[in-house]
């Protein structure tokens, strides 16, 4: 028998705990939530409405065409296909509405996350900081931050988008900080010991080489996001979240699964969208080589004679193709 | 004056480094601050580099000779000493003076070149113009100007992805060019690069500066790169710099067991010039001593290496007038005293390899990384 057995740990309570901390915050900074509610919820109205505008047949064609003009025409056949099959399932409002909230929710992930991530990459007591609070964001169920954020915001649009952003927000932040933190520490320095100022070297040499893994960071937030949209749909947030809800209220499968369907497409269509973005995309890539065709006979140099082993313009093409 | 002054400069990395530094004045080795977490990267480094010459910081990795030439921008602060350029005290300086030097006085050549990939050759010669506000016209005609000094003329429009490595260097060469500033700090420069491509650039190098007469000093640990380009050399070890001078100082009096030992494998007839084994002509002969030298007698200049004296010694019957920049007699160099000179050195050399190396003179490795 161990004493470990005798001692009694009290009941410790967490939770009053929370409830007075969130009751402080309703009661002064009521304000602010009602303020952050309006322009959340303008803009995502405004957003559905002008996704709305054109017509569901002619909007399909320009998120195609855009497709198109960023990753290649085999993924705009793909999403043309797939939007068109959004349409004929009937949930292209739906499509629409949840589009524009997952949009409104990255925007604001973004426009949070970027700087926090900025500034843990810069200071590690930041980054110790930040990061169990990310954790702590991610992990506790979505659903538990209903409560409180329904409190707040009461029914609709806003407490979708803001437990959304909470639960998406943390990629972004993470691979900002990994993408500026991986930035060749010579290449800052060269910065430095050139008298950049630190704005100077955040704006002109770390954002621009940190971009494939911001923009990957966004890539991700997009796609949490769009996995809280089912969520959202419980909290009032119209959509193909609130379609999924209905049919769980009534039994409607096939209803339920013609709305998750959508939401497959929706991400498909977002995430090789938005990756092919970050990899600077087509048009990045027909910008390089036009500016390779400049520079023809690069790697001569290391051939003093010139008499052997020349190294030709297309050898040159290859590497920089690579 | 001299461009950059260093005295009993220190630099400790760690916890309370001042109390190092304290520690180090009072006998403590380099070891004993590691034991408590404290590393000397530099303890008690004096030395002038003075306007227009090249001084190389030769050193093995961890010698802490990075850490000195970082010191000298600003890029670390000294935790103890003095360090000035161009009379002003580095250590003194705000981060607004600072940037302020780094833009006006000195620039930097990095071992990896350290380009900015996503801007194009053009952009980055022109970087340090750009950060000081020159407006575009203008420093696209200083990028440009500098490029085509460092051979590169017609590149500003490609990317440093599609240049080979010597040419990317020498984008970071012209970058460092086009700052305009009157000291450039080479850190391990040509290090990066292959044997051909680093002998030309070396060449390239002692060839600009002795047009344009810029203050350099540049850290390499290739003995053989510091006595190319050396006009004085100071020896780093452990943190400390264990000799100061000429190439042919250290070669001849080298301070101590440690630099012996690291010179002895060098090509003496590569570094030796005549003027260090010509004899000079006494009484009779002595008057001609400053004398103009005819065209028709076989002279070299004084600070010719021997290695290329000696075909010059082949091909003549009788001495060598030696003579100095505008071919005044300066020396007299016979078959038998350059024959006697090259005698000793092996010998020398031999008596260095058969040397018993001390303990304590060889914990560091001395072969190149």
């Amino acid at each position: 028998m161990s004493a470990v057995e005798f001692v009694n740990v009290p009941r410790i309570p967490v939770g009053d705990w929370f409830e007075g901390v969130f009751d402080w915050v309703t009661a002064n900074l009521e304000w602010l939530f009602d303020a952050f509610s309006t322009v959340i919820d303008v803009a995502v109205e405004g957003l559905v409405t002008a996704l709305d505008a054109p017509g569901a047949v002619l909007m399909a064609l320009i998120f195609a065409l855009l497709a198109l003009l960023v990753s290649g025409w085999r993924i705009a056949a793909v999403a043309l296909v797939g939007l068109l099959l959004v349409i004929g399932m009937d949930q292209w409002a739906t499509a629409m509405e949840t589009l524009a909230l997952v949009l409104v929710s990255t925007v604001v992930a973004v426009v949070i996350g970027i700087p926090l991530g900025v500034l843990a990459a810069r200071s590690d007591r930041t980054s110790k900081v930040v990061r169990p609070a990310l954790d702590l964001m991610q992990t506790m169920p979505a659903f538990v931050w209903l409560v409180p954020v329904v409190f707040l915001f009461g029914i609709g649009y806003v407490p979708g988008v803001v437990a959304t952003i909470i639960f998406a927000v943390a990629p972004g932040v993470r691979l900002t900080e990994l993408g500026i933190r991986n930035v060749d520490a010579e290449v800052v320095e060269a910065a430095q010991a050139f008298g950049a100022t630190p704005r100077q070297t955040l704006f002109g040499v770390q954002l621009p080489l940190a971009m494939p893994t911001i923009m990957a960071g966004i890539n991700q937030v997009i796609m949490l996001a769009l996995s809280m949209a089912v969520i959202a749909g419980l909290v009032g947030a119209r959509g193909l979240g609130g379609e999924v809800t209905a049919a769980i209220a009534t039994g409607d499968l096939g209803l339920a699964f013609e709305a998750g369907l959508a939401v497959v497409i929706l991400a498909v269509y977002l995430d090789r969208v938005t990756a092919a973005l970050g990899q600077g995309g087509h048009l990045g890539r027909f910008r390089r080589k036009a500016k390779s065709d400049v520079g023809e006979v690069a790697a001569d140099e290391n051939q003093p004679d010139g008499s052997e082993d020349l190294v030709t313009a297309s050898d040159v093409h290859t590497k920089i193709g690579a | 004056m001299n461009a950059i002054e260093a005295h009993g400069t220190y630099k400790v990395f760690g916890k309370r480094p001042a109390a190092g530094v304290a520690r180090l004045k009072a006998g403590a080795t380099r070891e004993e601050l590691r034991e408590d977490g404290l590393t000397a990267a530099v303890i008690d480094a004096s030395f002038e580099v003075r306007e227009g010459e090249i001084f190389v910081v030769m050193g093995l990795s961890g010698s802490g000779k990075s850490t000195l030439i970082r010191m000298v921008n600003g890029l670390w602060a000294p935790t103890a000493g003095e360090l000035t350029v161009c009379g002003e005290d580095i250590v003194k300086m705000n981060d607004k003076q600072l940037r302020t030097a780094r833009r006006e006085k000195v620039s930097m050549v990095f071992q990896h070149f350290a380009l900015l990939p996503h801007r194009t050759v053009g952009e980055n010669a022109a970087y340090g113009l750009q950060l000081k506000g020159v407006n575009r016209a203008e420093r696209e005609r200083s990028a440009t100007e500098a490029l085509a000094m460092v051979g590169l003329e017609g590149w500003e429009g490609s990317l440093p992805e599609q240049l080979s490595g010597g040419m990317r260097q020498r984008v970071g060469l012209a970058r460092a060019l086009a700052a305009g500033t009157d000291i450039m700090l080479m850190d391990e420069a040509f290090s990066a690069l292959d044997p051909l491509i680093k002998r030309e650039m070396q060449d390239q190098l002692v060839e600009l500066q002795s047009k344009l007469g810029k203050t350099i000093l540049f850290i390499t640990h290739d003995l053989n790169e510091a006595m190319r380009l050396g006009d004085r050399i100071a020896m780093m070890r452990d943190g400390r710099i264990v000799q100061n001078g000429t190439a042919e100082e250290i070669l001849n009096e080298p301070a101590n067991e440690f630099v012996a030992q690291f010179v002895q494998d060098v090509d003496r007839t590569r570094v030796l010039t005549a003027r260090s084994v010509m004899t000079i002509p006494a009484a009779g002969d002595g008057r001609l001593l400053g004398q103009p030298v005819a065209g028709t007698v076989a002279a070299v200049d004084a600070d010719t290496r021997l290695s290329e004296v000696l075909g010059a010694c082949a091909d003549c019957e009788g001495d060598l007038a030696v003579v100095d920049s505008r071919r005044r007699l300066v020396g007299v160099l016979s078959r038998a005293t350059l024959l006697q000179a090259l005698g000793q050195l092996a010998a020398d050399a031999a008596h260095d390899a058969s040397a018993d190396p001390a303990s304590d003179t060889t914990p560091m490795e001395v072969t190149a990384r």
